[in-house]
């Protein structure tokens, strides 16, 4: 009895082996596949690295300098001494500056008064006008912002503030030059990690499905839970060779520091990939076609998990169902794993609550794969 | 002597509608027999393979694989049968030989241990052992599967319709095949719809819209034809069988080939010549009326025609 039970065993990890051989076999020839699976990752970095980002970086904007004394001077040198700003320095009359915004030379302008100098000699206080075009609402804040930010430290810094004006003092903690990097990452990792492992799975197992090879897996001592597992094994590598390269070009080409513990990092990442592994194998199970996986995976799955997920949109501004709603979302509870181990360098105790609700969503998805799969085959 | 396959009163049903799929079939497979199941498309064919591989429940009725139970013992049947189902269902971006060693590991062997038995198919694989299984031709593909059913040495063997899409060269070659691997006592279940594939089987059951017409050996059931049959030939073979229904005295008439089969009583006397009679008067020249011998063709054709009137 004992005997065989090893005999048993070795067959179904010979069996393991083999499939799991056979399934990188299936990948490696799929080379248009591969291609997406590996660039996919590398393309989305530098795509939200370098283009997608809303930061302000030699924005153009126009000064109109009507006072033209050493204090608009100063002021100007010390917008156009930031990295933020590039001054265009032709010297416009008002009504230019609407064709200036209309013919998308400049995004922001600066109407400082004739009378700045006087005016705060005086009475201490000034107003200036900024105008930004607010077609995009984000850039236009964060511009408002940085140049709020630079004239109220020039009038400090000049010591021309009024006694009684109490100006607020901000400072954005862990991104202190509000950079994009740090918020998209962690985004780009949960997204990519969610697509190859959910989506790549379900129609990988559901492939069999429909080439007509599972029926003769059925009817062979190789038993279903073991073909699952070893279809998850190939997408579990390489999701995880993914995640390196994510972490890799966030480090050297972003320069993201990984401010926390980076095995904790990886051991949590393995955590999410197993839990999209467990989505994409139930929707494997549930679904007859290809079609129907993928379908399954990216409108009725991946779509609204990322726009649940805090990464696109802040959940704390939804509407109260859709907050409710995104607690289901796995990639949600991972966002904030990696923001709080890369960005905040938090350990294993703050983000405890997370991997516990990650791990249960596992389990549960775990249980209802089992429940759910089908020994025999699916009946029309 | 234990029974290979033993099926009572199995049906299946599919959807909401309760399409019936199998009819009440019972069938009994000798140990080491080639008992095929000889139907049109549509027939139930696929679906009692499927119950009998324990792929689908049966809705009536039990069936025993080996004197194992087909819905609980369901472990113990998929560990000791070969199953090729109709589709090709190999991996067609793997090749040849990584497919054979594949299935090979799946049923706990190497292809070593079993190679006297797949020998014979397999060197004509050889040349192409590198080669994908979804660019080899028709013959190649059932034989790869056959291979891959085959390399576990199963007990008993379920081929469903394995000659379909296949050149009659590969087809005849294929149950020359069977016949070599019934040797080594290897029960075969095929399904097939050729029906000249019929007369390679020890016995056969024709089946039509899920149930069991005949079960016999394939000389046994054209034997028992109950008519005397002639091969009839004049002119075009629309004009003939015009001519021959206006022809009273006979039972029917078809096309089958290249000629006419005319089916008229056993008892009726003189019929070559009335036949020809009739035809010549009707103005077809040429005319050829032969006896015939019936095929199991003819047999299924008298069992059509019978239930359509």
């Amino acid at each position: 009895m004992a005997t065989q039970g090893k005999k048993k065993r070795s067959a179904h990890l010979s069996h393991l082996l083999s499939f799991v051989r056979k399934e990188f076999r299936h990948m490696l020839r799929d080379r248009k596949t591969l291609l997406i699976l590996f660039g996919m990752p590398v393309v989305q970095v530098l795509l939200f690295g370098f283009v997608l980002s809303n930061e302000v970086k030699e924005t153009r904007i126009i000064v109109v300098d009507q006072a033209k004394d050493a204090v608009s001077q100063a002021l100007i040198e010390k917008i156009e001494a930031s990295s933020y700003f590039t001054v265009l320095t032709d010297s416009l009359p008002p009504t230019g500056i609407t064709d200036a915004f209309r013919s998308g030379r400049i995004k922001a302008a600066l109407v400082l008064p004739a009378d700045l100098q006087r005016d705060l000699l005086h009475d201490g206080r000034n107003t200036v006008q900024i105008l930004t075009d607010a077609t995009d609402i984000n850039l236009a804040q964060t511009i408002e912002g940085y140049l709020t930010a630079i004239i109220t430290d020039f009038s400090l810094a000049d010591g021309m503030a009024a006694p009684y004006v109490i100006v607020p003092e901000t400072r954005m903690l862990y991104n202190p030059e509000l950079r994009g990097a740090p918020n998209f990452v962690p985004g780009v990792m949960a997204m990519v990690l969610l697509l190859v492992c959910v989506m790549m799975t379900a129609v990988a197992i559901v492939k069999e499905k429909e080439l007509g090879t599972m029926e003769v897996l059925l009817v062979s001592p190789m038993r279903p839970a073991l073909v699952i597992i070893s279809k998850a094994i190939p997408y579990l590598i390489l999701s995880f060779i993914n995640l390196l390269a994510i972490l890799l070009l966030s480090v050297t080409v972003l320069d993201l520091p990984i401010r926390g513990s980076l095995p904790l990092l990886l051991a949590e990442s393995t955590l999410f990939i197993t839990t999209c592994l467990t989505l994409g194998i139930l929707i494997s199970i549930v679904t007859a076609s290809q079609q129907a996986a993928m379908f399954a995976s990216l409108i009725g799955l991946l779509l609204p998990t990322m726009m649940l997920s805090g990464f696109m949109f802040p959940i704390e501004n939804m509407p109260l169902p859709l907050q409710v709603l995104s607690n289901a979302a796995p990639s949600r509870w991972y966002y904030v794993i990696v923001k709080d181990i890369m960005i905040k360098g938090a350990g294993f105790s703050s983000i405890w609550k997370e991997t516990a609700v990650l791990s249960g969503m596992t389990l549960f998805l775990f249980a209802v794969c089992l429940k759910k799969f089908n020994i025999r085959l699916s009946e029309r | 002597m234990e029974l290979a396959i033993e099926a009572t009163d199995l049906s299946k049903w599919y959807g909401k509608e309760k399409i019936l799929a199998v009819d009440h079939v019972s069938l009994a497979v000798k140990p080491g027999e080639i008992f095929g199941l000889i139907g049109p498309d549509g027939a139930g064919k696929t679906s009692i393979f499927r119950m009998l591989t324990t792929l689908l429940l049966p809705n009536t009725g039990t069936a025993r694989v080996n004197g194992f139970d087909v819905v609980k013992d369901y472990l113990e049947i998929r560990d000791r049968v070969g199953y090729m189902p109709g589709r090709f269902s190999l991996y067609q971006d793997l090749t040849v030989e990584e497919n054979l060693g594949f299935f090979a590991t799946v049923f706990n062997t190497t292809i070593e241990e079993n190679y006297h038995l797949i020998k014979d198919i397999y060197v004509q694989l050889e040349p192409f052992k590198k080669r994908y299984a979804g660019k080899l031709s028709g013959g190649m593909k059932q034989k790869l599967a056959l291979c891959c059913a085959l390399i576990h040495r199963p007990e008993v063997l379920f081929l469903d319709e394995p000659t379909t899409g296949v050149d009659p060269v590969s087809r005849k070659e294929f149950w020359e095949m069977l016949a070599r691997l019934k040797q080594h006592g290897i029960t075969i279940l095929v399904a097939t719809p050729y029906m000249d594939e019929a007369t390679r089987c020890d016995r056969i059951a024709l089946i039509q819209e899920g149930r069991i017409l005949q079960v016999d050996t394939p000389a046994a059931i054209t034997a028992a034809y109950p008519d005397r049959l002639f091969q009839v030939k004049g002119g075009s073979m629309s004009a003939t069988l015009r001519a021959l229904n206006k022809l009273d005295g006979i039972i029917r008439c078809y096309g089958s080939g290249e000629f006419a089969h005319v089916a008229v009583p056993a008892t009726a006397t003189h019929m070559e010549q009335r036949i020809k009679d009739h035809l010549l008067a009707q103005g077809l020249t040429d005319v050829v009326v032969r006896p015939a011998i019936p095929t199991i063709e003819d047999v299924f054709i008298k069992f059509t025609l019978e239930k359509k009137a």
